[in-house]
Protein backbone atom coordinates (compact mmCIF):
# COMPACT_ATOMS: atom_id res chain seq x y z
CA UNK A 1 0.00 0.00 0.00
CA UNK A 2 1.00 3.63 -0.37
CA UNK A 3 2.42 5.17 2.80
CA UNK A 4 3.92 8.52 3.73
CA UNK A 5 7.71 8.57 3.99
CA UNK A 6 9.92 11.37 5.23
CA UNK A 7 13.13 12.50 3.57
CA UNK A 8 14.94 13.97 6.52
CA UNK A 9 17.76 15.37 4.36
CA UNK A 10 15.38 17.96 2.92
CA UNK A 11 13.03 18.51 5.86
CA UNK A 12 13.38 22.09 7.06
CA UNK A 13 11.44 21.47 10.25
CA UNK A 14 8.88 24.13 9.30
CA UNK A 15 5.97 22.07 10.69
CA UNK A 16 3.66 23.04 7.85
CA UNK A 17 2.70 19.37 7.73
CA UNK A 18 1.31 19.73 11.25
CA UNK A 19 -0.56 22.88 10.26
CA UNK A 20 -2.15 21.28 7.21
CA UNK A 21 -2.93 18.08 9.09
CA UNK A 22 -4.88 20.18 11.58
CA UNK A 23 -6.70 21.98 8.79
CA UNK A 24 -7.51 18.79 6.89
CA UNK A 25 -9.04 17.23 10.00
CA UNK A 26 -10.93 20.34 11.08
CA UNK A 27 -14.49 21.24 10.20
CA UNK A 28 -13.09 23.63 7.59
CA UNK A 29 -10.65 21.62 5.49
CA UNK A 30 -10.59 24.34 2.84
CA UNK A 31 -10.18 27.35 5.11
CA UNK A 32 -7.04 27.56 7.18
CA UNK A 33 -8.18 30.67 9.07
CA UNK A 34 -11.52 29.20 10.09
CA UNK A 35 -9.85 25.89 10.89
CA UNK A 36 -7.57 27.58 13.39
CA UNK A 37 -9.85 30.26 14.70
CA UNK A 38 -13.30 28.68 14.88
CA UNK A 39 -14.24 26.39 17.74
CA UNK A 40 -11.87 23.76 19.01
CA UNK A 41 -8.68 23.27 17.04
CA UNK A 42 -8.01 19.59 16.27
CA UNK A 43 -4.71 18.02 17.28
CA UNK A 44 -2.11 17.27 14.65
CA UNK A 45 -1.82 13.62 13.66
CA UNK A 46 1.68 14.08 12.33
CA UNK A 47 4.59 14.79 14.66
CA UNK A 48 7.68 16.73 13.61
CA UNK A 49 10.74 15.51 15.47
CA UNK A 50 13.65 17.88 15.56
CA UNK A 51 17.18 18.10 16.83
CA UNK A 52 18.74 20.67 14.58
CA UNK A 53 19.87 20.26 11.91
CA UNK A 54 18.01 16.94 11.73
CA UNK A 55 14.23 16.94 11.48
CA UNK A 56 11.53 14.79 10.00
CA UNK A 57 7.80 14.22 10.18
CA UNK A 58 6.45 11.00 11.58
CA UNK A 59 2.93 9.61 11.38
CA UNK A 60 1.20 6.24 11.63
CA UNK A 61 3.00 3.62 9.53
CA UNK A 62 -0.25 1.73 8.91
CA UNK A 63 1.48 -1.50 9.92
CA UNK A 64 0.30 -4.67 8.26
CA UNK A 65 0.37 -6.42 11.63
CA UNK A 66 -0.69 -3.32 13.54
CA UNK A 67 -0.07 -3.72 17.29
CA UNK A 68 -2.58 -0.96 18.12
CA UNK A 69 -5.49 -2.82 16.53
CA UNK A 70 -4.66 -5.97 18.45
CA UNK A 71 -4.18 -4.18 21.75
CA UNK A 72 -7.32 -2.03 21.51
CA UNK A 73 -9.69 -2.95 24.32
CA UNK A 74 -12.84 -1.76 22.58
CA UNK A 75 -12.27 -2.81 18.99
CA UNK A 76 -12.38 0.83 17.91
CA UNK A 77 -8.91 0.70 16.37
CA UNK A 78 -9.09 -1.34 13.21
CA UNK A 79 -7.38 -1.94 9.91
CA UNK A 80 -9.41 -1.83 6.74
CA UNK A 81 -8.80 -5.20 5.07
CA UNK A 82 -9.22 -3.64 1.61
CA UNK A 83 -7.14 -0.47 1.87
CA UNK A 84 -4.81 -1.39 4.73
CA UNK A 85 -5.53 1.94 6.39
CA UNK A 86 -5.60 1.83 10.19
CA UNK A 87 -8.27 4.08 11.66
CA UNK A 88 -9.86 4.66 15.02
CA UNK A 89 -13.63 4.60 15.28
CA UNK A 90 -13.80 7.47 17.70
CA UNK A 91 -17.38 6.79 18.80
CA UNK A 92 -16.23 3.51 20.33
CA UNK A 93 -12.89 4.77 21.68
CA UNK A 94 -12.79 5.42 25.43
CA UNK A 95 -9.37 7.08 25.56
CA UNK A 96 -7.71 4.35 27.64
CA UNK A 97 -4.42 4.85 25.73
CA UNK A 98 -3.65 1.16 25.33
CA UNK A 99 -2.87 1.94 21.70
CA UNK A 100 -0.31 4.53 22.81
CA UNK A 101 1.22 1.83 25.00
CA UNK A 102 1.38 -0.52 22.02
CA UNK A 103 2.46 1.69 19.10
CA UNK A 104 6.23 1.29 18.57
CA UNK A 105 6.32 4.47 16.49
CA UNK A 106 4.71 6.74 19.05
CA UNK A 107 2.37 7.78 16.27
CA UNK A 108 -0.90 7.93 18.20
CA UNK A 109 -1.77 11.10 20.07
CA UNK A 110 -4.22 11.88 22.84
CA UNK A 111 -7.06 14.09 21.70
CA UNK A 112 -8.71 15.59 24.74
CA UNK A 113 -10.33 18.51 22.98
CA UNK A 114 -13.70 16.83 23.42
CA UNK A 115 -14.45 13.31 24.57
CA UNK A 116 -11.08 11.62 25.15
CA UNK A 117 -10.11 9.73 21.99
CA UNK A 118 -6.98 8.39 20.37
CA UNK A 119 -6.09 10.40 17.31
CA UNK A 120 -3.97 9.21 14.44
CA UNK A 121 -3.14 9.60 10.78
CA UNK A 122 -5.85 8.25 8.50
CA UNK A 123 -3.90 9.05 5.32
CA UNK A 124 -6.61 11.66 4.75
CA UNK A 125 -8.79 8.75 3.69
CA UNK A 126 -11.93 10.84 3.57
CA UNK A 127 -10.62 12.43 0.40
CA UNK A 128 -9.12 10.31 -2.32
CA UNK A 129 -5.98 12.20 -3.14
CA UNK A 130 -2.62 12.71 -1.52
CA UNK A 131 -2.50 13.24 2.26
CA UNK A 132 -2.51 16.92 3.26
CA UNK A 133 0.92 16.76 4.92
CA UNK A 134 2.48 15.48 1.71
CA UNK A 135 0.58 17.85 -0.55
CA UNK A 136 1.62 20.92 1.43
CA UNK A 137 5.24 20.12 2.22
CA UNK A 138 7.21 22.97 0.62
CA UNK A 139 10.33 20.87 0.18
CA UNK A 140 8.95 17.53 -0.91
CA UNK A 141 10.33 16.13 2.30
CA UNK A 142 7.29 13.91 2.49
CA UNK A 143 6.40 11.45 -0.23
CA UNK A 144 3.38 9.23 -0.66
CA UNK A 145 4.41 6.01 -2.34
CA UNK A 146 4.51 2.25 -2.30
CA UNK A 147 7.65 0.63 -0.94
CA UNK A 148 8.59 -2.98 -0.26
CA UNK B 1 -12.13 -28.41 9.04
CA UNK B 2 -14.39 -28.16 12.05
CA UNK B 3 -13.24 -25.67 14.68
CA UNK B 4 -14.74 -25.23 18.11
CA UNK B 5 -13.82 -22.36 20.40
CA UNK B 6 -14.87 -22.35 24.05
CA UNK B 7 -14.99 -18.73 25.12
CA UNK B 8 -16.17 -15.55 23.41
CA UNK B 9 -13.81 -12.85 24.59
CA UNK B 10 -10.56 -11.40 23.23
CA UNK B 11 -8.70 -14.70 22.73
CA UNK B 12 -11.72 -16.27 21.03
CA UNK B 13 -12.15 -13.28 18.72
CA UNK B 14 -8.42 -13.36 17.94
CA UNK B 15 -8.77 -17.05 17.09
CA UNK B 16 -11.74 -16.49 14.78
CA UNK B 17 -9.81 -13.78 12.95
CA UNK B 18 -6.66 -15.93 12.91
CA UNK B 19 -8.53 -18.91 11.45
CA UNK B 20 -10.17 -16.76 8.81
CA UNK B 21 -6.81 -15.33 7.71
CA UNK B 22 -5.99 -18.87 6.61
CA UNK B 23 -9.21 -20.80 6.09
CA UNK B 24 -12.28 -19.01 4.79
CA UNK B 25 -14.48 -22.12 4.63
CA UNK B 26 -14.03 -24.24 7.77
CA UNK B 27 -16.88 -24.43 10.23
CA UNK B 28 -16.36 -22.37 13.41
CA UNK B 29 -18.51 -22.74 16.52
CA UNK B 30 -18.07 -20.35 19.44
CA UNK B 31 -19.46 -21.52 22.78
CA UNK B 32 -19.94 -19.26 25.79
CA UNK B 33 -21.95 -19.45 28.97
CA UNK B 34 -22.50 -15.71 28.71
CA UNK B 35 -25.44 -14.68 26.52
CA UNK B 36 -23.75 -11.61 25.04
CA UNK B 37 -22.20 -10.68 21.73
CA UNK B 38 -18.41 -10.24 21.89
CA UNK B 39 -18.04 -7.60 24.54
CA UNK B 40 -15.00 -5.95 26.03
CA UNK B 41 -14.38 -7.09 29.59
CA UNK B 42 -12.24 -4.03 30.46
CA UNK B 43 -15.22 -1.85 29.59
CA UNK B 44 -17.42 -3.13 32.42
CA UNK B 45 -16.13 -0.44 34.78
CA UNK B 46 -16.83 2.19 32.11
CA UNK B 47 -20.35 0.85 31.73
CA UNK B 48 -20.92 0.92 35.49
CA UNK B 49 -19.67 4.50 35.65
CA UNK B 50 -22.09 5.42 32.89
CA UNK B 51 -19.31 6.31 30.46
CA UNK B 52 -20.14 3.65 27.87
CA UNK B 53 -23.61 2.55 26.83
CA UNK B 54 -24.46 -1.13 26.48
CA UNK B 55 -24.51 -0.99 22.68
CA UNK B 56 -20.94 0.33 22.69
CA UNK B 57 -19.72 -2.57 24.82
CA UNK B 58 -19.29 -4.84 21.81
CA UNK B 59 -15.71 -5.73 20.95
CA UNK B 60 -16.50 -6.47 17.31
CA UNK B 61 -19.20 -5.27 14.94
CA UNK B 62 -22.73 -6.66 15.27
CA UNK B 63 -22.27 -8.67 12.07
CA UNK B 64 -19.03 -10.26 13.31
CA UNK B 65 -20.45 -13.79 13.47
CA UNK B 66 -22.12 -13.55 10.05
CA UNK B 67 -19.13 -11.99 8.32
CA UNK B 68 -16.85 -14.68 9.71
CA UNK B 69 -19.37 -17.51 9.27
CA UNK B 70 -19.32 -18.35 12.95
CA UNK B 71 -22.06 -20.32 14.68
CA UNK B 72 -22.39 -18.69 18.09
CA UNK B 73 -23.73 -20.89 20.86
CA UNK B 74 -24.24 -18.32 23.58
CA UNK B 75 -25.70 -18.61 27.04
CA UNK B 76 -24.88 -22.32 27.22
CA UNK B 77 -22.06 -23.66 29.34
CA UNK B 78 -19.57 -26.19 27.99
CA UNK B 79 -19.62 -28.89 30.65
CA UNK B 80 -17.09 -31.43 29.55
CA UNK B 81 -14.61 -32.16 26.81
CA UNK B 82 -14.36 -35.71 25.56
CA UNK B 83 -10.91 -35.80 24.02
CA UNK B 84 -11.27 -39.34 22.67
CA UNK B 85 -14.48 -38.88 20.75
CA UNK B 86 -13.61 -35.18 20.15
CA UNK B 87 -16.80 -33.70 21.44
CA UNK B 88 -17.73 -30.87 23.75
CA UNK B 89 -20.72 -31.63 25.95
CA UNK B 90 -22.95 -28.65 26.64
CA UNK B 91 -25.08 -28.05 29.72
CA UNK B 92 -28.22 -28.59 27.64
CA UNK B 93 -27.05 -32.09 26.73
CA UNK B 94 -25.92 -31.32 23.17
CA UNK B 95 -22.65 -32.74 21.91
CA UNK B 96 -20.58 -30.43 19.70
CA UNK B 97 -18.01 -32.38 17.66
CA UNK B 98 -14.67 -30.77 16.83
CA UNK B 99 -11.51 -31.46 14.88
CA UNK B 100 -9.56 -28.54 16.34
CA UNK B 101 -10.48 -27.10 19.70
CA UNK B 102 -9.51 -23.85 21.38
CA UNK B 103 -9.94 -23.44 25.11
CA UNK B 104 -10.32 -19.72 25.73
CA UNK B 105 -12.26 -19.85 28.95
CA UNK B 106 -10.44 -16.88 30.43
CA UNK B 107 -10.04 -16.28 34.11
CA UNK B 108 -12.17 -16.57 37.19
CA UNK B 109 -12.03 -14.33 40.21
CA UNK B 110 -9.60 -15.15 42.98
CA UNK B 111 -11.72 -15.38 46.11
CA UNK B 112 -9.77 -16.17 49.27
CA UNK B 113 -11.55 -18.11 51.97
CA UNK B 114 -13.49 -15.71 54.21
CA UNK B 115 -16.36 -16.30 56.55
CA UNK B 116 -19.59 -14.95 55.15
CA UNK B 117 -18.93 -15.11 51.41
CA UNK B 118 -22.43 -16.44 50.80
CA UNK B 119 -24.13 -13.30 52.08
CA UNK B 120 -26.15 -11.07 49.81
CA UNK B 121 -24.14 -8.08 48.67
CA UNK B 122 -20.87 -9.85 47.78
CA UNK B 123 -19.81 -9.31 44.18
CA UNK B 124 -17.03 -10.13 41.74
CA UNK B 125 -15.87 -7.67 39.10
CA UNK B 126 -15.05 -9.60 35.99
CA UNK B 127 -18.05 -10.10 33.75
CA UNK B 128 -20.85 -7.94 32.40
CA UNK B 129 -23.37 -9.66 34.69
CA UNK B 130 -21.24 -8.76 37.72
CA UNK B 131 -21.58 -5.03 37.07
CA UNK B 132 -25.24 -5.40 36.17
CA UNK B 133 -25.80 -6.89 39.62
CA UNK B 134 -23.76 -4.12 41.23
CA UNK B 135 -25.67 -1.46 39.32
CA UNK B 136 -28.96 -2.95 40.53
CA UNK B 137 -27.77 -2.85 44.12
CA UNK B 138 -26.66 0.77 43.82
CA UNK B 139 -29.98 1.72 42.22
CA UNK B 140 -31.74 -0.03 45.06
CA UNK B 141 -29.93 2.17 47.54
CA UNK B 142 -26.55 0.66 48.41
CA UNK B 143 -24.41 3.51 49.66
CA UNK B 144 -21.23 2.10 51.13
CA UNK B 145 -18.86 -0.35 49.50
CA UNK B 146 -15.69 -2.12 50.47
CA UNK B 147 -13.50 -3.22 47.59
CA UNK B 148 -10.89 -5.89 48.28
CA UNK B 149 -7.87 -5.33 46.07
CA UNK B 150 -6.18 -2.14 44.92
CA UNK B 151 -5.04 -3.66 41.64
CA UNK B 152 -6.32 -2.72 38.20
CA UNK B 153 -9.72 -4.32 38.67
CA UNK B 154 -10.23 -3.11 42.22
CA UNK B 155 -9.36 0.49 41.51
CA UNK B 156 -11.48 0.67 38.37
CA UNK B 157 -14.36 -0.82 40.35
CA UNK B 158 -13.80 1.68 43.16
CA UNK B 159 -13.62 4.60 40.74
CA UNK B 160 -16.87 3.61 39.04
CA UNK B 161 -18.67 3.11 42.35
CA UNK B 162 -17.44 6.48 43.62
CA UNK B 163 -18.75 8.05 40.44
CA UNK B 164 -22.18 6.61 41.28
CA UNK B 165 -22.03 8.33 44.65
CA UNK B 166 -21.09 5.27 46.67
CA UNK B 167 -18.68 5.73 49.57
CA UNK B 168 -15.79 3.39 48.86
CA UNK B 169 -13.01 1.93 50.99
CA UNK B 170 -10.35 -0.11 49.22
CA UNK B 171 -8.60 -2.78 51.25
CA UNK B 172 -5.24 -3.98 49.96
CA UNK B 173 -2.86 -6.55 51.36
CA UNK B 174 0.22 -4.91 49.84
CA UNK B 175 1.78 -1.69 51.11
CA UNK B 176 0.62 0.36 48.12
CA UNK B 177 -1.97 0.70 45.38
CA UNK B 178 -1.41 -1.03 42.04
CA UNK B 179 1.48 -3.02 43.51
CA UNK B 180 2.00 -5.10 40.36
CA UNK B 181 2.54 -2.16 38.06
CA UNK B 182 3.75 0.77 40.18
CA UNK B 183 6.65 1.40 42.55
CA UNK B 184 6.19 3.14 45.91
CA UNK B 185 6.69 6.62 44.54
CA UNK B 186 4.21 6.34 41.68
CA UNK B 187 1.74 4.46 43.88
CA UNK B 188 1.72 7.20 46.49
CA UNK B 189 1.02 9.80 43.79
CA UNK B 190 -1.89 7.74 42.48
CA UNK B 191 -3.22 7.09 45.98
CA UNK B 192 -3.11 10.77 46.81
CA UNK B 193 -5.01 11.54 43.62
CA UNK B 194 -7.66 8.93 44.39
CA UNK B 195 -8.05 10.13 47.96
CA UNK B 196 -8.84 13.59 46.65
CA UNK B 197 -11.41 11.85 44.50
CA UNK B 198 -13.00 10.54 47.69
CA UNK B 199 -11.67 6.98 47.91
CA UNK B 200 -10.41 5.65 51.23
CA UNK B 201 -7.64 3.11 51.57
CA UNK B 202 -6.71 0.41 54.06
CA UNK B 203 -3.27 -0.83 53.02
CA UNK B 204 -1.30 -3.70 54.58
CA UNK B 205 -4.65 -5.07 55.54
CA UNK B 206 -7.31 -7.49 54.42
CA UNK B 207 -10.84 -8.57 55.17
CA UNK B 208 -10.93 -11.31 57.78
CA UNK B 209 -14.66 -11.69 58.12
CA UNK B 210 -17.79 -10.53 56.37
CA UNK B 211 -20.36 -9.26 58.82
CA UNK B 212 -24.15 -9.29 58.60
CA UNK B 213 -27.02 -11.76 58.81
CA UNK B 214 -28.17 -12.72 55.34
CA UNK B 215 -26.86 -9.51 53.76
CA UNK B 216 -23.50 -7.80 54.12
CA UNK B 217 -23.54 -5.15 56.82
CA UNK B 218 -19.81 -4.63 57.14
CA UNK B 219 -16.40 -6.26 57.22
CA UNK B 220 -13.94 -7.01 59.98
CA UNK B 221 -10.38 -6.34 58.93
CA UNK B 222 -7.32 -8.33 59.87
CA UNK B 223 -6.17 -5.31 61.87
CA UNK B 224 -9.26 -5.65 64.02
CA UNK B 225 -11.06 -2.59 62.68
CA UNK B 226 -14.56 -2.86 61.29
CA UNK B 227 -16.02 -1.00 58.34
CA UNK B 228 -19.75 -0.77 57.80
CA UNK B 229 -20.85 -1.38 54.22
CA UNK B 230 -23.71 -2.81 52.23
CA UNK B 231 -21.61 -4.04 49.32
CA UNK B 232 -18.40 -6.02 49.15
CA UNK B 233 -16.58 -6.26 45.84
CA UNK B 234 -13.93 -8.98 45.70
CA UNK B 235 -11.46 -7.72 43.12
CA UNK B 236 -8.20 -9.36 44.07
CA UNK B 237 -7.46 -10.61 40.61
CA UNK B 238 -8.06 -13.50 38.26
CA UNK B 239 -6.79 -17.02 38.04
CA UNK B 240 -6.93 -19.27 34.98
CA UNK B 241 -10.34 -20.85 34.58
CA UNK B 242 -9.03 -24.37 33.98
CA UNK B 243 -12.04 -26.26 35.40
CA UNK B 244 -12.87 -27.86 32.05
CA UNK B 245 -9.52 -29.61 31.75
CA UNK B 246 -9.17 -30.73 35.34
CA UNK B 247 -7.94 -34.35 35.48
CA UNK B 248 -7.60 -34.64 31.72
CA UNK B 249 -4.68 -35.08 29.33
CA UNK B 250 -4.30 -31.32 29.08
CA UNK B 251 -1.33 -30.32 31.19
CA UNK B 252 -1.95 -27.48 33.61
CA UNK B 253 0.70 -25.61 35.51
CA UNK B 254 -0.73 -22.39 36.85
CA UNK B 255 -2.50 -21.92 33.56
CA UNK B 256 -2.85 -24.38 30.70
CA UNK B 257 0.62 -25.23 29.41
CA UNK B 258 1.07 -24.51 25.71
CA UNK B 259 3.91 -24.67 23.21
CA UNK B 260 4.96 -21.74 21.02
CA UNK B 261 2.06 -22.52 18.68
CA UNK B 262 -0.39 -22.28 21.60
CA UNK B 263 -1.08 -26.00 21.37
CA UNK B 264 -1.68 -27.87 24.62
CA UNK B 265 -0.35 -31.30 25.55
CA UNK B 266 -3.43 -32.80 23.87
CA UNK B 267 -3.03 -32.95 20.08
CA UNK B 268 -5.33 -30.63 18.19
CA UNK B 269 -6.34 -28.81 21.36
CA UNK B 270 -5.16 -25.24 21.80
CA UNK B 271 -5.44 -22.69 24.59
CA UNK B 272 -5.09 -18.91 24.61
CA UNK B 273 -5.74 -15.89 26.75
CA UNK B 274 -6.15 -15.67 30.51
CA UNK B 275 -6.62 -19.44 30.85
CA UNK B 276 -3.23 -20.27 29.39
CA UNK B 277 0.39 -19.57 30.02
CA UNK B 278 2.56 -17.99 27.40
CA UNK B 279 6.11 -16.88 26.90
CA UNK B 280 7.00 -13.62 28.63
CA UNK B 281 9.85 -11.98 26.73
CA UNK B 282 10.98 -9.89 29.69
CA UNK B 283 11.04 -12.65 32.28
CA UNK B 284 12.24 -15.21 29.73
CA UNK B 285 9.83 -17.82 31.00
CA UNK B 286 6.25 -18.95 30.50
CA UNK B 287 3.62 -17.50 32.76
CA UNK B 288 0.02 -16.35 32.83
CA UNK B 289 -0.39 -12.82 31.48
CA UNK B 290 -4.04 -11.93 31.99
CA UNK B 291 -4.23 -8.91 29.70
CA UNK B 292 -6.51 -8.23 26.80
CA UNK B 293 -3.83 -7.43 24.17
CA UNK B 294 -1.99 -10.60 25.10
CA UNK B 295 -5.18 -12.66 24.91
CA UNK B 296 -5.98 -11.36 21.44
CA UNK B 297 -2.48 -12.07 20.13
CA UNK B 298 -2.38 -15.56 21.60
CA UNK B 299 -5.82 -16.28 20.20
CA UNK B 300 -4.79 -15.10 16.75
CA UNK B 301 -1.68 -17.31 16.80
CA UNK B 302 -3.74 -20.28 18.00
CA UNK B 303 -6.29 -19.69 15.26
CA UNK B 304 -3.68 -19.57 12.52
CA UNK B 305 -2.09 -22.78 13.74
CA UNK B 306 -5.45 -24.50 14.07
CA UNK B 307 -6.04 -23.65 10.43
CA UNK B 308 -2.66 -25.07 9.43
CA UNK B 309 -0.52 -21.97 8.99
CA UNK B 310 2.46 -22.55 11.26
CA UNK B 311 2.80 -19.42 13.39
CA UNK B 312 4.89 -18.84 16.48
CA UNK B 313 3.76 -16.70 19.41
CA UNK B 314 6.54 -14.16 19.68
CA UNK B 315 5.89 -13.75 23.38
CA UNK B 316 4.16 -11.12 25.40
CA UNK B 317 4.91 -8.88 28.30
CA UNK B 318 3.01 -7.28 31.13
CA UNK B 319 1.76 -3.94 29.88
CA UNK B 320 -1.00 -1.81 31.23
CA UNK B 321 -2.78 1.39 30.38
CA UNK B 322 -4.91 2.71 33.18
CA UNK B 323 -6.12 6.10 34.18
CA UNK B 324 -8.27 7.83 36.75
CA UNK B 325 -9.86 11.15 35.90
CA UNK B 326 -7.11 13.16 34.28
CA UNK B 327 -4.29 11.00 35.64
CA UNK B 328 -3.18 8.50 33.00
CA UNK B 329 -0.41 5.94 33.40
CA UNK B 330 1.28 3.44 31.13
CA UNK B 331 3.54 0.73 32.46
CA UNK B 332 5.31 -2.29 31.03
CA UNK B 333 7.65 -5.10 32.00
CA UNK B 334 9.76 -5.07 35.16
CA UNK B 335 9.06 -1.90 37.12
CA UNK B 336 10.55 -2.71 40.48
CA UNK B 337 13.75 -4.73 40.02
CA UNK B 338 15.03 -6.70 42.96
CA UNK B 339 18.70 -7.14 42.14
CA UNK B 340 21.69 -5.04 41.13
CA UNK B 341 21.90 -6.48 37.62
CA UNK B 342 19.36 -3.79 36.75
CA UNK B 343 19.94 -0.11 36.15
CA UNK B 344 17.16 2.28 37.10
CA UNK B 345 16.60 5.69 35.52
CA UNK B 346 14.07 8.11 36.98
CA UNK B 347 12.81 11.49 35.89
CA UNK B 348 10.27 13.16 38.13
CA UNK B 349 8.74 16.59 37.94
CA UNK B 350 6.59 17.40 40.96
CA UNK B 351 5.16 20.46 39.26
CA UNK B 352 3.56 18.61 36.36
CA UNK B 353 3.10 15.49 38.53
CA UNK B 354 5.11 13.64 35.92
CA UNK B 355 6.98 10.53 36.98
CA UNK B 356 8.90 8.43 34.51
CA UNK B 357 11.07 5.48 35.28
CA UNK B 358 12.94 3.05 33.06
CA UNK B 359 14.52 -0.24 34.10
CA UNK B 360 17.49 -1.50 32.08
CA UNK B 361 19.29 -4.83 32.01
CA UNK B 362 22.42 -5.46 29.93
CA UNK B 363 21.89 -2.24 28.01
CA UNK B 364 18.30 -3.06 27.08
CA UNK B 365 15.17 -1.56 28.54
CA UNK B 366 13.04 -4.20 30.29
CA UNK B 367 10.38 -2.07 31.91
CA UNK B 368 9.01 1.41 32.50
CA UNK B 369 6.48 3.53 34.30
CA UNK B 370 5.06 6.68 32.71
CA UNK B 371 2.75 8.50 35.05
CA UNK B 372 0.85 11.57 33.91
CA UNK B 373 3.12 12.14 30.91
CA UNK B 374 2.41 9.14 28.72
CA UNK B 375 2.75 10.37 25.16
CA UNK B 376 4.72 8.12 22.83
CA UNK B 377 5.45 5.58 25.57
CA UNK B 378 4.88 2.84 23.00
CA UNK B 379 8.30 3.61 21.58
CA UNK B 380 9.69 2.25 24.86
CA UNK B 381 7.44 -0.82 24.60
CA UNK B 382 8.84 -1.39 21.11
CA UNK B 383 12.41 -1.14 22.37
CA UNK B 384 11.63 -3.73 25.06
CA UNK B 385 10.03 -6.12 22.59
CA UNK B 386 12.84 -5.83 20.06
CA UNK B 387 15.55 -6.01 22.75
CA UNK B 388 17.28 -2.96 21.32
CA UNK B 389 20.54 -1.90 22.98
CA UNK B 390 19.70 1.58 24.22
CA UNK B 391 23.06 2.32 25.89
CA UNK B 392 23.89 4.98 23.30
CA UNK B 393 20.81 7.08 24.02
CA UNK B 394 19.65 5.95 27.44
CA UNK B 395 19.96 9.49 28.86
CA UNK B 396 17.20 10.53 26.48
CA UNK B 397 14.77 7.66 27.14
CA UNK B 398 12.73 9.51 29.74
CA UNK B 399 12.73 12.95 28.18
CA UNK B 400 9.27 14.20 27.36
CA UNK B 401 10.35 14.74 23.75
CA UNK B 402 12.12 11.40 23.38
CA UNK B 403 11.56 10.00 19.93
CA UNK B 404 13.01 8.47 16.82
CA UNK B 405 15.25 11.54 16.55
CA UNK B 406 17.28 10.03 19.40
CA UNK B 407 17.89 6.75 17.60
CA UNK B 408 21.11 6.25 15.64
CA UNK B 409 20.47 7.44 12.08
CA UNK B 410 20.76 4.08 10.38
CA UNK B 411 18.46 2.38 12.86
CA UNK B 412 15.90 5.17 12.54
CA UNK B 413 15.93 5.04 8.76
CA UNK B 414 15.56 1.28 8.71
CA UNK B 415 12.56 1.63 10.99
CA UNK B 416 10.86 4.47 9.15
CA UNK B 417 11.86 3.83 5.56
CA UNK B 418 10.48 0.40 4.80
CA UNK B 419 7.06 -1.08 4.27
CA UNK B 420 6.34 -0.90 8.03
CA UNK B 421 5.90 -3.74 10.49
Amino acid sequence: MKRVYAKEEVCAGCKLCEVHCIVAHSKYPNDIVKAFKTGVRPVSRVIVEENRPVSFALQCRHCEDAPCTKACITGAMHRDPETGIVTNEEARCVGCWTCILACPFGAITRDETGKKVASKCDLCSSNDGVPACVAHCPNEALVFEERK
Amino acid sequence: MNYVIIGNSAAAVGAVEGIRQVDSKGRITVISDEPYHTYSRPLISYWLAGKVAEDKMIYRDRNFYEVNSVTPVLGVRAEKINFKSKKVKLADGTDVPFEKLLIATGGKPIVPPMTGLNKKGVYSFLKFDDVKEIEKAVSAGSKKAVVIGAGLIGLKAAEALAKLGVEVTVVELADRVLPAILDEHAASMVQEYLEKYGLKFELNNTVAKILGKSSVSGVALQSGAEIACDMLVVAIGVQPNTDLVKDTDVRVNRGIVVNEKMETSAAGVYAAGDVSEGFDIVYGTSRVLPLLPNAYLQGEVAGRNMAGAETVFAGGLAMNAIGFGDLPMLTAGIIKPDSDEFEVLVQADPETKSYRKAVLRNGCIVGYICLNRVDRAGILTGLIKDKVDVSGFKDRLLSLDFGYIDFPEEFRKSRLGGGAA
